[in-house]
């Protein structure tokens, strides 16, 4: 599939004096259950969803299908919702962008202004996600609602016009993206933020830094590991989201995954769904290869 | 306690990862209920010998002996050995007394809450028995870990730096407890260190080893007194090195040339070959007397020297001393009062007693065994 | 002035302490600027829970529970088995993520243990292979799994064991990573002196690694619950005629919508909260005790 790099077995370089070193043997017995799981029920069916994206289109769940190499299904889905993935990783991006842009202050100040109150602060980020997600979508409905309280007072400051909504309207979309996936961001950045040594802060302050160029020049670049993680653990998921737009928004705001879900449940479209479930896997592999080539495999799990 | 037949032998002991060797064709004999040191800078292999004893560690050739039972194949768990980690490893979730316990427990002896007991008294513990380590200052923790690993009864005891964590004045306290606690038990003790104090302090015989084999072996004093080897002049205290010419032998005495100067170093104390050798001599050895006044330590005089640094140490004063040929020597003197310091600038002669240099290989690295920053950990 | 050390002169003591400096309001309010922000941000996480809870009191004149506040009831709480399918789709639901936890928690720690302890050829594809469910987008995994049940011929059966295999492949990755993470940080030389001190193998197995493993393990589980218990995409795809919570959910927004999903949604939320902050406060304690004996 993709390019990988195995790290180098510990072995094979010389270890300091006393260092436990992986004992080699029999131990990645251990490893075979949980991996034919894996390749039983995620890589084979991911392939065979790539022979799938091949079939000849013009068969049907009743006809049956043939396998016809048809690379034309690919250009056939780009062609036909090229607009769905622009929106979808449109949506996206901007999701993640202001995930980062409030997930930043918060990350930073559970990390160094929280003191005593670091760990319920903590449990408090990922508290939202005690109760199901379906449930914190639709509260969301109700929140927005043409007669609630949100929708009256963006009407009262004149940001939005006396007939202008919120639902249904991709601003919906984007707010549900961004509260669903907002502790994915932070608590990356939470974990990042955390390593950073204080000393290396002072150190900065005693060399003439202010507080906020200290932070420019030393914590937010310290910080940049979290950053990208939660970047990723962010975008990844938005792009393939199809449950806020479906919920809180129309089809004029429909992403990518809804029309993956419409193709295989409601069309029995075969070839379309998977080929569109191909290139949107392949997007998210090309970031994870690029993500690997950075940081190497061994910090992926 | 001492019998022979169970003495720990290495045979050839011999560790390598892909082409480098930690351990490197090692043979050694320790000794039934010995304190015996395995003293070398970080990295020479000393823990990765002991490892090998203990069994947690798989020899890539060589044999492991106590007595005449080659232990070399067994696991950890059937050898009559154990081991005093270097951070301690004391179980976390487990009191002081499971701690302590544990070994027992394993092998099925009966009564094990007493032994414990009493172990946990012994070592001055006993209001401590109910906690976990994480509760202990680090020099109780280290006192748990000797215990846990005595109360066994092992035919040898390895512990592993066992001191490096402690603060120096319970470093020392600790030294002396280990040496009277091995004493009065008569168990053999095999203690690796890269300190060469407490090494010389604690150990009847003391191994130094350096990149995989032994250098020299021996009691402390002999090793100190008469190194064999660049490395260990350095290591264990500290030498001055002077290259020198071998001329002849006059009597028992090797006759070397100084750059200009004569020199005489006892034969049984020369451990060089060849036209040229290191001319070494302990700085606490020589006397530094004002030039030309005739005050002399011995027969052995360098003259011309000029003092470039003075330092008080309390104890001692020590001085730098620039030779003619651009080398600085160094001296320490104890400050009996008997004598006024010596200041900058002073010129002196340096003499000290032929039965106190010693004469090593020219090709040796001069460098060698020295301490240098990055060794400090 | 002179810095030897001498005693403060008793007509000191008659004077005045010193005064703390003044701090301007500008510079509490940039001190606290981020501390402020950060609680803002989550407040506005915890707006929908509200409205959850308020919700849940909602005696809906219409159909739906959902279009806005109405009148306060009690009903709801009292009768919360009512609607049709609600609680068995919440059984179905337990009995899923209970499944699954147990197969994921059990078959992710050995392959933990694997990765951290053991060497072998070829961890960058195991590591890629694990990593990739948790990066592949659920419409993908769902809808590849389905077309495999279907094209082997299962798409008869589908129900509880699908959605189960469904759950358990897409937890595995982060019981793996949760149970890494404790086993990288437990100091394997404690195994070594587990045997040191005539433990074999399985001694110290039983003893010591999962003793110390065991905090990992337990966060895995969990982890591997909600995972499992909250999900809805995948299991959309791979439920066939079966209803689990999530499904119920998004079922019952076609129809009418009863409030008793809010008085679900917010006994979850409770039990959740009220158990984390619990056994947190139970760890301090705990802490704070064994400090002060």
């Amino acid at each position: 599939m993709s390019h990988v790099t195995t790290t180098p077995s510990p072995e094979t370089t010389a270890p300091v004096d006393g260092e436990v070193t992986r004992r080699r043997g029999w131990g990645w017995l251990l490893l075979v259950p949980g991996m034919l799981w894996l390749a039983v029920f995620f890589v084979f069916p991911t392939i065979q969803l790539l022979f799938t994206s091949l079939y000849d289109p013009s068969g049907s769940y009743e006809t049956g299908y043939q396998l016809t190499w048809h690379f034309g299904n690919y250009v056939s889905a780009i062609a036909d919702t090229w607009n769905l993935f622009l929106r979808s990783f449109g949506y996206a991006a901007i999701a993640t962008l202001v995930c980062l842009a409030l997930g930043y202050p918060l990350a930073y100040a559970i990390t160094f202004k929280a003191g005593r109150w670091k760990n319920f602060m903590l449990v408090l980020v990922i508290a939202p996600f005690f109760t199901s997600f379906l449930l914190r979508t639709l509260a969301w409905r109700t929140i927005l609602a043409d007669e609630g309280p949100v929708t009256g007072f963006l009407k009262a400051i004149a940001v939005l016009p006396d007939d202008g909504r919120l639902l249904a309207t991709p601003v919906a979309v984007i707010a549900g993206l961004i509260y669903n996936f907002m502790p994915f961001m932070t608590l990356p950045l939470y974990a990042s933020l955390d390593k950073v040594d204080h000393r290396l802060i002072e150190a900065a302050g005693d060399l003439y830094a202010s507080p906020f160029t200290g932070f420019r020049k030393v914590t937010f670049p310290l910080s940049l590991p979290g950053v990208v993680s939660g970047t990723l653990l962010c975008f990844i998921p938005a792009c393939g989201d199809y449950i806020n737009a479906e919920l809180l928004g129309t089809p004029k705001q429909y992403m990518v995954g809804n029309r993956i879900q419409a193709a295989f449940l409601t069309e029995h479209n075969y070839p379309l769904a998977a080929s569109l479930s191909i290139i949107l896997m392949a997007v998210v592999v090309l970031m994870v290869v690029f993500y690997i080539r950075r940081a190497g495999t061994e910090d992926l799990v | 306690m001492a019998d022979g037949d169970k003495d720990l032998r290495l045979e050839r002991l011999t560790k390598r990862f892909g082409d480098f060797a930690a351990v490197d064709d090692l043979s050694l004999t320790v000794p039934s209920g010995s304190f015996f040191a395995l003293l070398g800078p970080s990295g020479c292999g000393k823990t990765t010998t002991l490892r090998m004893v203990a069994g947690l560690e798989d020899p890539t050739a060589g044999r492991v002996l106590i007595g005449d039972d080659d232990i070399t194949s067994l696991r950890p768990y059937r050898r009559p050995v154990n081991t005093v980690f270097q951070s301690y490893a004391l179980f976390p979730h487990l009191t002081i007394f499971e701690n302590v316990a544990f070994g027992l427990r394993r092998r099925g002896v009966k009564d094990y809450k007493q032994k414990a007991v009493d172990m946990i008294e012994l070592v001055e513990l006993g209001p401590y028995a109910d906690r976990k380590p994480a509760q202990l200052s680090g020099g109780q923790q280290q006192r748990v870990a000797l215990a846990r690993a005595l109360i066994n009864e092992p035919g040898v005891l390895l512990l592993d730096e066992p001191l490096g964590a402690l603060d120096l004045k319970l470093r020392r306290q600790m030294q002396i407890e280990l040496k009277r606690i091995q004493t009065e038990i008569g168990i053999t003790f095999v203690h690796v260190t890269h300190d060469q104090e407490e090494a010389m302090t604690m150990a009847d015989t003391i191994a130094v080893m350096n990149q995989g084999v032994i250098e020299q072996m021996g009691a402390p004093a002999d090793l100190y007194e008469n190194p064999v080897t660049t490395f260990v002049a350095n290591f264990l205290g500290q030498s001055n090195l002077i290259m020198s010419d071998v001329i002849g032998a006059s009597g028992s005495d090797v006759v070397v040339d100084c750059h200009g100067q004569k020199l005489s170093v006892d034969t049984s104390r020369s451990h060089a070959a060849g036209r040229n050798a290191w001319l070494g001599i302990r700085p606490e050895k020589i006397f530094a007397g004002a030039a030309g006044q005739g005050e002399h330590a011995g027969s052995n005089v360098l003259t011309g020297g000029r003092i470039t640094d003075v330092s008080f140490i309390g104890v001692s004063t020590q001085y730098l001393v620039v030779m003619p040929w651009g080398q600085e020597l160094m001296v320490f003197e104890q400050n009996t009062g008997r004598r006024a310091v010596l200041r900058n600038g002073d010129e002196v002669d340096l003499t000290w007693s032929p039965q106190h240099a010693f004469l090593l290989d020219a090709d040796q690295d001069a460098q060698a065994g020295m301490m240098r920053p990055e060794d400090l950990e | 002035m002179t810095t030897t050390a001498t005693a403060r002169p008793a007509s000191a003591a008659r004077q005045a302490p010193p005064v703390s400096p003044r701090r301007s309001p500008g510079r509490w309010v940039s001190d606290h600027l981020v501390l402020g922000l950060g609680i803002l941000v989550l407040v506005y996480m915890f707006v929908p829970i509200g409205y959850i809870f308020a919700l849940s009191f909602n005696q809906p004149s219409g159909k739906s529970a959902t279009a806005q506040f109405e009148s306060f009831t009690w009903h709801n709480w009292t009768s919360v088995c009512e609607p049709d399918g609600l609680c068995a789709s919440l059984k179905l639901s337990f009995a899923v993520s209970l499944t699954a936890t147990v197969v994921a928690t059990v078959l992710g720690t050995l392959m933990a243990f694997a990765l951290v302890r053991h060497s072998f050829r070829g961890r960058g594809v195991s590591n890629l292979v694990i990593f990739l469910p948790m990066a592949t987008p659920e419409v993908v995994m769902g809808s590849s799994l389905l077309a495999m049940f279907v094209s082997l011929g299962f798409d008869g059966v589908l129900g509880f064991v699908t959605i189960v295999i469904a759950h358990v492949m897409f937890c595995l990755s982060f019981v793996v990573v949760t149970v890494k993470a404790r086993l990288v940080g437990m100091d394997a030389r404690l195994e070594q002196a587990a045997m040191d001190l005539y433990a074999n193998e399985w001694q110290t197995f039983r003893l010591v690694t999962l003793p110390l493993a065991m905090p990992g393990i337990v966060a895995a589980a969990l982890l591997s619950f909600s995972l499992s218990f909250d999900d809805f995409i995948v299991t959309n795809f791979t439920a066939g005629q079966s209803v689990t919570f999530p499904l119920y959910i998004y079922g019952a927004k076609l129809k009418d919508f009863p409030a008793q999903l809010f008085v679900v949604g917010t006994i979850m939320f409770l039990i959740s909260f009220i158990g984390v902050v619990g056994v947190e406060l139970w760890r301090r304690r705990a802490r704070g005790v064994a400090a002060r004996r």
